[in-house]
């Protein structure tokens, strides 16, 4: 493929502003916490670019964000994402406006829409990034992303062509911190939007409440064994998996103490399971209960007796009794300002 | 009517392994399969035959010679015809060159009404060349297909979404790529393994396609692998001491930390 | 052995489905009591229950190195299953394909194969096992019929069969000779089935006697001709060994699954089971038994493909694997130790299931006495 000669017009840091029902995705925040970060290393401004209908205050929560200049269209043809309609605008702008770096969302639509922007674009795209950074010699961003199962990472460069692209994933990069007292400029966008362009027409959207997460799927999983030693304690766990977005376990004890029923089982005789983080509560860690989690990805263990085998394959290990640790891990969940200020002064610690 | 399935063979990555010693990728005996979501996609287009046998389903991939037992694996579930373009000149294609030499082989194979892929594949997950090869037949797409109809020359699809779906209209041509809750594919009959076997794989290099080889390839492709390691695990547990508060503030600090919760 | 990529991919397909629509079918079987309806929809969908069973009637019309390896993958994880298939795919189906007029494989070989029907094969009686020659039941000609009377013991899918191959005596006074091959429907006045036995293993299938109170079976009904009822019986267990063969290899290799699993998962003296020598030195003589198991099995398969005789080698081939999948079964459950014994783990059905293989299709004796009787002249 040609290289770009022009390589050097190209400046600028773009944020796509993915919002649904006038509602910026949780995404676009971490995305321009971010972009700020590499703006600032590469001295340049922080941009984001807003397309629907009816969006118009979502330009100054942009702002106050961190974007220094906000690209907008406001349309009722873009009242609902369609692939080839903001596929059109978004690469008219980028020939028009030459940024270096555009950042996606790793949605659904951010998935649809960066191959489809990066191809046009004839430029390369990096997807489901987890870390970026600038080298300092080139100037080129490195776009670090799992590959193989996550059992490999990569570091992405795109030296040649321009813009940079990546899609992010979620939850990964540190949110932007408001600011009210911020001001921004706002460029409207002015492309034309033809009947050729609605090639695939939005009949319907419909919410779907999430089925209960079953226990092989589930990403969190706080299990409970004899420990917990009565049937009202599981309700407490299943408090901490609700808090998490996970689901209740059981080790065979529990369930042979009648405690909980056999589907909530994990291990030899009920589910294998392999989450991101599995919480076991008053597990000893018997082999049958071993074999069926220990390939969770981080095991957490708390157990009253400091020699209970669990202990031997978990990451974090709390010799303790649950019923102290549990509600107080409920607790500091709910607090999520208390965990922003830990972390903050950890930093400082650190620094 | 004909539907193209663009497929993928892709090392089983459950099974993939990290050397202990040496931190570095095990590759050696981990089964090739038929990529997961490709599946789904050729399954939706068989789909589609069983209820009208006038249409044809053909497979394409790109890949080496090896992934010939692939084509054979779609064949055996039903597919009609399989075409796999395989050439030292692609090699090192990132999945720009690649979209690139699979719309030219779409573009030979010709006549076509629907394109179906999978979402992802599960070696790469970047989700990216079925868009890639629509921009490049300048045809539209629909992703994270989780249903489909067809009738008169139009598709009705699910486009799934993190919290619902929305559903979409197109007519033909399109390209549609599949997640898994569209359907739970088929499995090979016996008689039509044989049946495979004595089918024709349809091989092209790149001389038999429209394309320059400065076009594919690793030359051809905007994004490098700059460096690539195993990520790093914590091997050793850590006990968490002090009281109550503090064990449960360093759980969560280090769990948020490391971007897990 | 090398195999074609045909049988490569076969195998390849029958672990994808095995994976998947067997997972936790062994359990449950175990609880049912039967092979789940959907589940034989599926075998008959993708041609596992019909391999050898020609296309015009239906089946896969492939080879029998394709039967032994379904019959492998499948009863490596649930014997019940391939039980279940070697009962329809060889037992009934094979005497029908190899004697029966075209008017008899239209009727039932093709329901075999599209699961229409549920074939039962009734040889052995309370009297007459391995001795199958002491037959009693007997086939009186009377007019355009036969009168059917006597009882088969032990056999399998009789509780739920719509007809059955059933070997009577129409001529007393000409012995073995005088034996001859029928095929019985159910529905038929007179047909009736026994208790539905409570059996150690391979709980999965349904075993029962079938019950022949002047039956009238039609004249067409007869397979073969008068007197061949047990060449067709002999005939049909020397290639039908070669599935229970198969079977007996799949049993042997799924106990020595589950036992590199638990010795590499249980950790005594502070070590993994598998790093002891005694632990290794057993799996390594389990494996090499398997693989023996498998070559036997896989040469009279392919014997029988190229048009030899498969009397001696799937004689061989029954015997050995089921011999093999016992011994495998008992030492991977002794590694176990005391969690081999309950039923959380899978090594005790498999324990069980083991059981059968040197009993049914011909005791490990009978092999031994065919074999003998070829080696010594």
């Amino acid at each position: 493929m040609e290289m770009k000669s022009d390589i050097k017009e190209y400046k600028n840091v773009w944020v796509y502003a993915e919002q649904r029902d006038g509602v910026l995705m949780p995404i676009v925040i971490e995305l321009l916490g971010e972009g700020k970060k590499l703006a600032k290393e590469l001295g340049v401004e922080l941009c984001a670019v807003l397309l629907g209908h009816n969006v118009g205050k979502l330009k100054d929560e942009l702002v106050k964000y961190g974007a220094d200049k906000v690209y907008y269209m406001d349309n009722p043809d873009l009242e609902n994402y369609l692939t080839d309609i903001h596929t059109k605008i978004i690469v008219e702008s980028v020939n028009k406006y030459k940024p270096e770096v555009v950042l996606v969302g790793a949605t659904h639509i951010g998935r649809d829409l960066g191959p489809r922007v990066s191809s046009r674009l004839n430029t390369g795209l990096t997807a489901d990034c987890t870390k970026l950074d600038i080298d300092p010699e080139t100037r080129n961003l490195r776009q670090t992303r799992p590959a193989f199962g996550g059992n490999l990472m990569a570091t992405i460069i795109c030296p040649d062509n321009r813009p940079q692209m990546s899609t992010v994933r979620q939850g990964v990069m540190d949110k932007a911190v408001a600011d009210d007292s911020r001001k921004g400029e706002f460029v409207e966008l002015d492309v034309e939007i033809t009947e050729a362009d609605k090639f695939v027409k939005f009949i319907d959207k419909v919410k779907t409440k999430k089925d209960a997460i079953s226990l092989t799927d589930a990403n969190f999983i706080v299990s409970g064994g004899l420990g917990v030693k009565e049937k009202e304690g599981f309700k407490l766990l299943q408090e901490l998996a609700d808090k998490l977005g996970g689901v209740v376990g059981a080790s065979r004890a529990a369930v042979d103490a009648g405690w909980i029923d056999h589907a909530y089982q994990v291990g030899q005789t009920g589910t294998t399971v392999k989450p991101n983080i599995y919480i076991a509560c008053g597990i000893s860690g018997a082999i049958q209960h071993l074999a069926g989690m220990q390939s969770s990805d981080i095991i957490v263990a708390i157990n009253i007796d400091p020699s209970a085998p669990i202990f031997e394959i978990a990451d974090y290990r709390i010799v303790g009794d649950l019923y102290e640790i549990v509600p107080k891990l409920i607790e500091l969940l709910d607090d999520e300002q208390r965990i922003e200020a830990l972390i903050e002064s950890r930093k400082i610690k650190a620094n | 009517m004909k539907i193209i399935v663009c497929v993928k063979q892709v090392p089983d990555t459950t099974e993939v392994k990290i050397d202990p010693k040496t931190g570095t990728l095990i590759r050696d005996g981990v089964p090739s399969i038929l990529n997961p979501d490709d599946a789904n996609a050729l399954e939706g287009a068989l789909a589609l035959k069983d209820a009208n046998s006038d249409i044809t389903v053909d497979v394409l991939t790109m890949g080496p010679p090896q992934a010939d037992y692939m084509l054979r694996e779609c064949l055996s579930m039903g597919a009609d015809n399989a075409f796999l373009i395989s050439d030292r000149a692609f090699a090192g294609s990132d999945t720009w060159a690649t979209s690139n030499a699979l719309a030219s082989a779409i573009k030979k194979m010709d006549n076509y009404d629907i394109i179906f892929a999978g979402r992802q594949a599960i070696d790469g997950d970047t989700a990216q060349v079925g868009p890639q090869i629509a921009e490049k037949l300048n045809i539209s797409q629909v992703t994270y297909v989780q249903k489909m109809s067809y009738e008169n020359g139009e598709v009705t699809v699910e486009r799934q979404l993190e919290d619902g779906y929305e559903v979409l209209k197109a007519k033909t041509p399109i390209l549609l790529t599949a997640v898994k809750e569209l359907n739970s594919p088929r499995y090979m009959a016996v008689d039509k393994i044989f049946d495979a076997y004595q089918k024709e794989v349809t091989v092209w290099s790149i001389d038999d396609l429209d394309i320059e080889p400065s076009e594919v390839g690793l030359k051809a492709s905007p994004t490098r692998v700059a460096k690539s390691f195993v990520p790093q695990n914590t091997t050793e547990g850590i006990f968490l001491e002090g009281t109550p508060e503090k064990i449960v503030e360093d759980l969560i600090v280090s769990l948020k930390e490391i971007h897990v919760i | 052995m090398i195999l074609k990529k045909e049988h490569e991919l076969l195998r390849d397909a029958i672990t994808k489905f095995v994976e998947i629509e067997l997972k936790d079918l062994p359990e449950e079987i175990e609880e049912l009591g039967h092979i789940p309806k959907e589940l034989v929809d599926k075998l008959v969908r993708y041609k596992y229950l019909s391999p050898v069973i020609p296309k015009e009637y239906g089946g896969a019309g492939a080879d029998y190195l394709s039967y032994a390896i379904i019959m492998e993958e499948i009863s490596r994880r649930c014997a019940s299953t391939g039980t279940y298939i070697t009962a329809g795919a060889s037992l009934v189906a094979l005497p029908i394909l190899n004697y029966g007029t075209e008017e008899q494989k239209q009727k039932y070989l093709k329901a075999l194969a599209t699961g229409e029907m549920v074939g039962a094969f009734g040889l052995t009686e309370p009297g007459a096992g391995s001795d199958a020659g002491a037959t009693q039941t007997t086939a009186v000609l009377d007019g355009d019929n036969y009168i059917l009377n006597g009882r088969k013991t032990f056999i399998t899918n009789g509780p739920i069969c719509d007809f059955a191959i059933v070997t009577a005596v129409t001529d007393k006074s000409k012995g073995s000779k005088g034996i001859s091959g029928f095929l019985v429907e159910s529905a038929w006045e007179g047909f009736s089935t026994g208790a539905h036995e409570d059996k150690m293993g391979i709980r999965g299938t349904e075993t029962s006697d079938l019950i022949f109170q002047d039956v009238k079976v039609p004249k067409e009904n007869l397979l073969g001709k008068e007197g061949e009822g047990l060449k067709i019986a002999l005939n049909t267990l020397e290639a039908g060994r070669i599935g229970v063969a198969a079977q007996a290899l799949g049993v042997a290799q799924g106990a020595l699954d589950e036992c590199i699993k638990y010795v590499q998962e249980r950790v005594q003296f502070n070590k993994p089971l598998s790093a002891f020598q005694n632990t290794r030195f057993t799996i390594a003589e389990m494996a090499t038994k398997v693989q023996a198991a498998r070559l036997l099995v896989y040469n009279s398969a392919l014997e029988k493909d190229n048009g030899i005789n498969p009397g001696l080698s799937s004689s061989m081939a029954k015997y050995y694997a089921a011999e093999v999948a016992n011994e495998v079964a008992y030492k991977a459950l002794q590694l176990h130790g005391g969690y081999g014994y309950i039923k959380d783990y899978p090594i005790e059905r498999i324990y069980r299931d083991a059981r059968i293989l040197s009993i049914y299709e011909g005791t490990s004796q009978v092999q031994q006495m065919v074999i003998a009787g070829a080696v010594i002249k």
